[in-house]
């Protein structure tokens, strides 16, 4: 069975509308960024700060991730299933609600309706729709891994199923919420409790929309792109099953040493640490991949961003659980070492995987050639420095201030006051801002790159 | 592997894997009492101070600030007495926050006192000129609205009744707009004329943070 039938337009549409959420997520970024060494871009409350920073992480994360999830997703299914898109209208319909449901959750964030809880701040009628959009994902997930054409289930597929599951249990559960009014409500959990399952959500949604997802399409698309078959099978098994399991016990290492009972966070620092098998499970895997074909990282400009990715996966596996640990994490924790942490994960990791598939993924799909490949080598570049530059200042910024939190004077007393600590930090804030744009322009020539391609007229009939 | 080719057992089976260690770490410490004590110690909020909370919510300030102070020597030395679970009690949602851009409040009720709060909110950098914080001064030209402060006390479980909200409101309205309020000379110069009278968002916001450990103190106090 050739490509015929395979439904590619939605494919498309996710794409291009994660390019777009990328792009105005940046832009937020860059904003609360520049706030954050100079409040007067605190213009209107609007554009306030603690208003902003919730715009940027869910733009960023449901905006840009998902719809970037969504558009691999579709694609990955069909052609693994060799199966065409059972309810094609319905992918289409979710394709425009969800956009809906971004702009709208953007804006009504910006308006201050925000439930405070971290990634989970949209208000209830939006999280009903999200419910709703994911029940029409899981729909097709499902219909046609039921109707699949090819017996067996590859990998990437283990990891999308994964996910399907495992987000619509923690979505329900955290965001389960006593209306006040059409724009507020309060959470049907208290203090303590309210914060376990807040952190055990917030942990899991970045696993499962940063992570599972991501390894779904690393494994897809990295042995695309090279040519080469993922080294072990039996290793890819392992690290799922043990991934998936481990992973569930872990939130509460966010929320070390505060009045949740001690067993949980202790539970949780043990089972951060064994996290980090599976993890460098799928790190090794992706490295034996290319053993005996390293030439590709100079002669296959795909090959960088997927094994730069996948160490960036592995490093931040590493620092997560170490950050984990009770005595470090009195040290970082609150930092901007955190910042850093994160943003390793969501700059490296997550945006280079996403990226290199995109430009495996779309002229595939359109039967054109990628635009420019040197442009793809210097959104490689831009991308990779930026985001150096960018977790570099803030792990540097986080140990300063983490150390003039605790310094004492000999009498005992505190040797800095609060701001001190905040106005030192400064010179670091403005060198993020300018690794920020250092990434955007990357950033940029992504898409530049992505939208030329489409705008190519086809390549000759046999793609 | 036989799973590998049957998707419904395999998602029926990831679920059961996934439901594992979030049965044990969430599920059951939500039906163990010790997970969130309750004590006579700690008051709810009244019905204004939940509206400041709201507006604390609304505007994200969870974002920069703390509310847990860490049993660790610096942190106390610098904050105060470290949280203890039953403070919680009543905090539908938690907001113990995830970054320190600004410092931990947890402790903050009765630091200063409300001119002071007043002066900040208008502008921090008037009070710290370094200060990366935004001003809040327009919260003193929004009137409070406790359209829904009934509705939200109830669903909080707070027990009041709708006549004790009324009173609870009336009550701090008197308070911030008499005379001898020994904070007005600052009310009056961050409230526009025509809200000198009534309640604003500013004046709700810093009844919230007064509240702030406050009743820890209290109990510190009669030691």
């Amino acid at each position: 069975m050739k490509d015929t039938g395979y439904e590619y337009s939605v494919v498309r549409g996710f794409a291009f509308s994660a390019l777009f959420w990328l792009i105005v997520g940046l832009i937020v970024g860059l904003w609360i960024a520049f706030e954050m060494f100079n409040p007067a871009l605190n213009i209107t409350p609007w554009l306030s700060f603690g208003r902003l920073r919730v715009v940027h992480t869910n733009g960023l994360g449901l905006g840009f991730g998902l719809a970037g999830i969504f558009a691999t997703a579709y694609y990955m299914l069909q052609r693994l299933t060799r199966t065409p898109l059972p309810f094609p209208t319905l992918a289409k319909v979710h394709l425009w609600l969800f956009n809906t449901a971004i702009a709208l959750a953007a804006v009504s964030l910006m308006a201050g309706m925000n439930t405070s809880k971290e990634y989970a701040e949209l208000e209830w009628p939006l999280d009903i729709g999200v419910v709703i959009l994911w029940v029409m994902f899981a729909v097709n997930v499902f219909a046609i891994l039921i109707k699949r054409q090819e017996k067996q289930m590859y990998i990437s597929l283990w990891y999308l199923i994964a996910m399907t599951v495992t987000i619509a249990v923690l979505y329900i559960v955290n965001n389960l919420e006593v209306p006040v009014t059409l724009f507020k409500s309060y959470s049907i959990y208290a203090g303590a409790n309210d914060a376990n399952v807040e952190w055990w959500y917030a942990h899991n949604i970045v696993g499962f929309i940063f992570t599972v997802p991501v390894l779904a399409m690393f494994y897809y698309f990295l042995p695309k792109a090279t040519g080469l078959p993922i080294y072990s099978h039996r290793l890819s098994i392992v690290s799922f099953w043990s991934l998936i399991f481990a992973y569930l016990w872990t939130g509460a290492h966010h929320l070390m040493l505060t009045p949740l009972p001690e067993w949980i966070q202790t539970v949780a620092i043990a089972f951060s640490i064994f996290l980090i098998a599976p993890s460098w499970g799928s790190v090794m895997n992706g490295y034996y991949t290319l053993q005996g074909n390293w030439e590709q990282m100079r002669t296959n400009y795909l090959a960088k961003f997927f094994i730069l990715g996948i160490t960036f996966y592995g490093l931040q596996t590493l620092q997560g659980p170490l950050q984990g640990l009770r005595t470090l994490n009195a040290f970082f924790h609150y930092t901007d070492w955190v910042i850093g942490h994160v943003h390793m994960g969501t700059m490296g990791w997550v945006t280079m995987i996403i990226s290199a598939s995109f430009y495996y993924m779309i002229p595939k799909i359109t039967g054109r050639e990628l635009y420019s490949i040197k442009m793809a080598n210097v959104h490689f570049w831009f991308i990779l420095a930026g985001q150096l530059i960018w977790t570099i200042t803030m792990w540097i910024g986080g140990i300063q201030q983490g150390a003039m939190w605790k310094a004492t004077n000999p009498d005992g007393s505190l040797m800095y006051s609060f701001l001190d600590g905040l106005t030192s930090l400064y010179p670091y804030y403005r060198i993020r801002f300018a690794g920020g744009v250092v990434y955007f322009i990357g950033i940029l020539i992504f898409g530049w790159n992505l939208i030329q391609t489409v705008r190519q007229k086809p390549a000759t009939a046999e793609a | 592997m036989g799973i590998n080719s049957k998707p419904v057992v395999f998602a029926v089976l990831s679920a059961m894997v996934i439901l594992i260690g979030t049965v044990v770490t969430v599920f059951v410490p939500l039906f163990m009492p010790s997970t969130q004590p309750v004590s006579n110690y700690v008051k709810p909020y009244t019905a204004v101070e939940l509206e400041g909370r709201d507006i604390y919510i609304r505007e994200g300030c969870n974002n920069c600030h703390t509310q847990t102070v860490r049993p660790l020597r610096t942190e106390v030395l610098r904050y105060g007495e470290y949280s203890k679970a039953e403070e919680f009690a009543y905090d539908r949602p938690f907001l113990w926050g995830s970054r320190r851009t600004g410092p931990d409040l947890n402790r903050l009720g009765g630091k200063y006192p409300d001119s002071w709060h007043y002066k900040h909110m208008q502008s921090p950098q008037s009070l710290f000129e370094l200060s990366n914080m935004p001003p809040y001064g327009w919260l003193a030209a929004n009137r409070l609205d406790t359209s829904s402060s009934f509705r939200k006390t109830s669903i909080q479980g707070f027990g009041y009744s709708a006549q004790q909200v009324k009173q609870q409101i009336a009550d701090y309205q008197t308070r911030v707009t008499s005379s001898n309020y020994d904070s007005k000379t600052t009310r009056d110069l961050v409230t526009p004329t025509n809200l000198r009278g009534e309640l604003t968002e500013m004046d709700a916001i810093i009844a919230y943070m007064q509240k702030l450990g406050r009743d820890v103190k209290s109990l510190e106090a009669r030691r």
